[in-house]
């Protein structure tokens, strides 16, 4: 097995190119794989050292967030920017798994599971992607195409992901089986946005993807009085029951299809009322 | 290999919060676990596991192994020279599966190559023919059903019959409960080294629990003389029962003696969860009678422990779930059954607690129905049947030694309650935590209390000893130095620090030096049942007391007076009558002195056709009251606090009896939340820690603790034993409190999110 550690982004890129090139971040989703005797990678490239990778870049036209940003950075300087991010960040595994893994790891993965998912979904966010043959941008619902599976084509490497800016209230709810280190069973977040007067919803490990329920969030945004930001109380059950429509859960040996649809109605209702004031019908 | 632990001067007699010396090299990583274990030209083994809980196996060919490079033997069924089988109750259980394989992992071949990826390589190139046959995994199933094994399903059915059968009470409830598999999940992976020696034997070092049961199961199964079967303890990552089986032992020595060469193997993670027993699952059903006034008048019980595809200690276990099955009041009246069956699960044996865990679930969810059904308090109740020295439990047995039932219980109802709800929560200590998916108005708060009981040391006439050396002489700088040599498994119990407070307890001020537990000094029995306070501290002890008496007999030689005028007083020899004094380093300035004993506890006898008889030594009684914070909506629980109190006897070191209640208590914690092995047909669906969960710091619960100090007749310094009970009944708590919380039945451990969401 060869490693290379490439300082700067163009030299990741041409390592990227070769063939057999396997990429490195964090190593929290490789390294298991790798325990496990599920890869045998050849040609390893090294991308923590490359610092454009871990650019940040907040403008009130877009926030840019560098891939290579570890869940540690994400929860301390996303905070007041994109707080759903940052929330969902503070929820992957331990310190010590925060401390290396990357966002872009996480979206690559492209785990059913992985809890920055249905946030980026939720802000509509896209991914830059470069290659030998150039730079191209793909929104994250086209990124993500099933179970851990990716449009990335060989040679690319993640370098961005880019955040349209949002204005309004943003949630991030995970339910696991213990208070932390744990894989979520079904998970919510939820962005308002004050301006476009849109509320949108992204649904984790209830689905091969990130869910957005359409339905529930152009339901909700008719429901919201968005002079006041009310919402009145009938409404929320509603918004709720619309939302876990559209999950597509499965029955795994973390919890059973019917449990997930449950939750991820509780947690959207619960995300809502966080978010807007709920006010008598 | 092995570290003796060289102990340095300082206050450290029986009642001193002593620190242990592998303490800091542990969370410094600078400790040596058997994983660690290296020698120059060792080869690494691996063991090819069926893939299917219940086949035939139509073919075993190995040429494709032997073909990979660096590949230096390959073992199955036909290379065992002696005993195809071991176990430790019932040699049931084959070193490789040879015509069928009766559960998920059962071992079919083992590798010995030059490094691990080797091995690995090879094992997978092993190519094993399967007819697949559908398993059967229904105990209830299982217990009428055609036999599995050529020694039936039954592993054991202990029948109790107590009193009159036909009694019946005013108030009668009726129940039935689960219990999930829970798994030891101790941190070291299974982990050994085998070196041949040069007699034509085999040196083992090994993270166990019972160095010589692990020796003559190897001894048997290679055909060889134990005396040419020698085991060193290394470095033990946790235990909890988990190592009480052979697991790599036979498969690691038999590879050494093929190849000639030293040969290391450790457990994956997820092939741990496969190659270790695990604790029982149960179903019981209750029926409990009492009078109006709330007096117990009958228990009537059938529990039925699924032991999975071997016997391992079985027997045991089900004996004290009968045993425990009524909790600790005085029941007049009981009919109990208990039945361990083979099915094609994973075998199932010794964990922390031990059958009465299982039980307590069921007995305490009893009491408060009972309470209920009453209208009576819970804590009431208990009290009013709590048993009492010189009351007779339902096997006939009089306890006759320490029985503080009530007492544990005022104490740990007696605990001040933590902040109530209105007084806020942090986010983390939510239930959800990091996910923050609740809101105190989401959450409701409850409260439960359970109470339980269990055996100290081995029951129903087993040869319970341990065998001690001692040898005295002077150091460097001609100061006295103590090495004591047993046998007992160091596992995390804290053996490690009661050998020398017990040492300089009876010899004064002195180094001690603990030599490597191995098998050249006779058994210690295993560390499980609570024991080894009672039995190796008592061997230590023992073998000290004799050597009191005869340093005494050398200062009288030297004084030339008569041994009777002579006393032990503070380390030193005193001659009344003269007031003179002679130190422990003149005498033994005249040379070393040495003793041995074998120590045994008071006999035990087997328990008759009705389950009736003194089978059991002594016991430790245990209350726990547990305070939760559940989410309703989510089916999430968060323990808050758990108050106990615990019946020691006496505590001989504080600091590591808190110890043993605090990981108690979490293990306890993670058996009524979130603690199971996963089980589809026979197949683990969850054999890794990302989903096998435990409790993390953010799940423990605050331990409140108080000790209940009765000294028990008989043991030695009147000490009980004090790592099971923590596990006992804390869980049985926490699942009271939940339905206290929420009103649900929830007759099943772990309570899972499901079971809450989806019914509340």
């Amino acid at each position: 097995m060869s490693v290379t550690w490439p300082t700067r982004l163009d030299e990741a890129v041409d390592a990227a190119a070769a063939p057999a090139a396997t990429l490195l971040a964090g190593g929290t989703d490789l390294a298991v794989e790798v325990n496990a005797g599920r890869r045998r990678p050849v040609a390893v490239v090294a991308l923590r050292r490359v610092p454009e990778l871990r650019d940040l870049e907040i403008t009130p036209a877009e926030v840019v967030v560098g891939a290579g940003m570890t869940f540690s950075a994400i929860a301390a300087e996303l905070a007041a920017a994109v707080p759903a991010l940052a929330a969902a960040a503070r929820t992957v595994g331990s310190p010590q798994i925060r401390n290396a893994g990357t966002v872009g790891g996480n979206i690559v993965t492209a785990s059913p599971a992985g809890d920055t998912l249905p946030v980026l979904a939720a802000l509509d966010a896209s991914v830059e992607l470069r290659s030998a043959a150039g730079t191209r941008t793909v929104p994250l619902r086209e990124l993500i195409t099933g179970v851990k599976r990716t449009a990335i084509r060989p040679g690319e490497v993640l370098v961005r992901i880019r955040v349209p800016p949002r204005r309004g209230a943003q949630q991030f709810l995970k339910v696991g089986t213990r208070n932390a280190m744990v894989i979520s069973l079904a998970s919510a977040a939820l962005v308002v946005d004050e301006e476009r007067r849109t509320v949108a919803c992204g649904l984790g490990s209830v689905g091969p993807v990130p869910v957005r329920p359409a339905e529930a969030e152009a339901f909700i945004a008719g429901e919201i009085d968005w002079e006041r930001l009310t919402v009145p109380e009938g409404a929320v059950a509603r918004f709720a029951d619309l939302a876990a429509r559209a999950a597509r859960p499965i029955t795994d040996h973390r919890a059973t299809a019917e449990y997930r649809h449950h939750a991820v109605a509780v947690l959207v209702g619960r995300a809502l009322r966080r978010s807007i004031d709920v006010v008598p019908a | 290999m092995g570290s003796s632990t060289v102990a340095v001067c300082r206050p450290s007699e029986i009642g001193a919060d002593v620190r242990r010396p592998d303490g800091v090299p542990k969370t410094r990583g600078a400790f040596a676990f058997a994983s660690d274990l290296s020698v120059e030209g060792m080869l690494f083994a691996k063991t090819l596991r069926s893939p299917h809980p219940h086949a035939r196996i139509v073919s075993v060919d190995v040429a494709g192994a032997l073909a990979v490079p660096g590949v230096r033997a390959v073992v199955t069924a036909s290379d065992v020279p002696g005993a195809p089988t071991f176990g430790l109750e019932h040699r049931d259980q084959p070193v490789f599966a040879s015509d069928v394989v009766r559960y998920q992992g059962e071992p079919v071949a083992a590798v010995a190559a030059d490094d691990p990826a080797t091995a690995v390589a090879a094992a997978a190139a092993i190519d094993v023919t399967y007819d697949v046959l559908e398993p059967v995994v229904d105990p209830e199933a299982a217990l009428v059903g055609p036999a599995l094994h050529p020694d039936g399903n039954v592993f054991r059915h202990l029948a109790i019959r107590h009193g009159d059968p036909d009694a019946s009470g005013d108030v009668v409830v009726e129940g039935t409960y689960e219990v999930g598999m829970q798994d030891q999940a101790f941190m070291g992976p299974e982990s050994g080294l085998a070196v041949p020696a040069d007699d034509g034997g085999v040196h083992l070092h090994i993270a166990t629990q019972w160095l010589h049961a692990d020796r003559d199961q190897i001894a048997a199964c290679l055909g060889l003389p134990p005396e040419l079967v020698h085991l060193t303890l290394a470095g033990v990552g946790g235990a909890f029962g988990g190592r009480e089986d052979v697991s790599l032992q036979i498969h690691l020595c038999l590879l050494a003696l093929r190849t000639g060469r030293p040969v290391k193997m450790v457990y994956s993670r997820d092939e741990s969860f496969l190659g270790h027993v695990h604790r029982h699952p149960a179903r019981m059903w209750y029926r409990h009678h009492a009078t109006r006034s709330g007096d117990l008048v009958k228990v009537e019980a059938r529990v039925l422990l699924d032991g999975g595809a071997y016997a391992s200690s079985s027997g045991a276990v089900v004996a004290n779930a009968a045993c425990f099955a009524p909790g600790p009041y005085r029941v007049p009246n009981a009919v109990v059954d208990g039945y361990a069956v083979r099915t094609h699960n994973p075998p199932c044996g010794a964990m922390r607690g031990f059958g009465a865990v299982q039980v307590c679930f069921g007995h305490e969810a009893q009491m408060d129905k009972l309470a209920a059904a009453l209208g009576m308090d819970p804590v009431e109740l208990r009290l009013r049947n709590a048993l009492r020295t010189g009351d007779r439990l339902v096997t006939g047995q009089v306890v006759t030694g320490a029985a503080p039932v009530a007492e544990v219980i005022r104490a740990a109802v007696a605990h001040p309650l933590p902040p109530s709800l209105d007084d806020g929560l942090p986010m983390m200590a939510r239930p959800g935590g990091a996910g923050m998916t609740a809101d105190v108005a989401d959450l409701r708060r409850g409260l439960g209390l359970a109470v339980g009981f269990k055996n100290i040391c081995f029951s129903e006439g087993f040869d319970d000893s341990v065998a001690a050396r001692l040898r005295l002489e002077l150091g460097a700088s001609a100061t006295p130095v103590a090495t004591v040599h047993v046998a007992t498994a160091e596992v995390g119990q804290g053996f490690v620090t009661l050998a020398e407070q017990i040492a300089r307890e009876e010899l004064g001020p002195l180094d001690v030096v603990l030599a490597d537990a191995d098998t050249g000094v006779g058994s210690a029995g295993s560390t499980s049942a609570s024991r080894q306070t009672w039995m190796s501290g008592g061997a230590v002890k023992q073998v000290c007391e004799q050597a009191r008496r005869a340093l005494v007999d050398r200062a009288a030689g030297i004084w030339g007076c008569a041994a009777a005028e002579l006393v032990w007083l503070d380390g030193e020899v005193v001659w009344e009558a003269t007031a003179q004094r002679m130190a422990l380093a003149e005498i033994l300035a005249g040379g070393p002195v040495e003793e041995r004993c074998v120590h045994r506890h008071r006999p035990t006898t087997p328990l008759d056709a009705g389950g009736q008889g003194d089978a059991h030594l002594s016991f430790m009684f245990v209350a726990h009251r547990a305070v939760v914070d559940v989410d309703p909506g989510l089916g999430l629980v968060r323990v808050v606090q758990i108050a106990t109190g615990q019946d020691v006897g006496r505590a001989l070191n504080p600091l590591q009896v808190v110890g043993q209640i605090e990981g108690g208590t979490a293990q306890g914690v993670g058996l009524a939340v979130m603690e199971e092995i996963v089980l589809d047909h026979g197949q683990v669906r969850n054999p890794s820690f990302t989903d096998y969960l435990i409790p993390t710091a953010l799940d423990a619960p605050d331990v409140a603790i108080t000790l209940i100090e009765e000294p028990e007749p008989g043991a030695p310094y009147g000490a009980k034993g004090v790592g099971e009970p923590p596990a006992i009944s804390s869980g049985p708590a926490v699942l009271a409190a939940i339905r206290d919380a929420t009103g649900l039945e929830l007759p099943r451990a772990p309570a899972r999110p499901d079971d809450i969401a989806l019914r509340a």
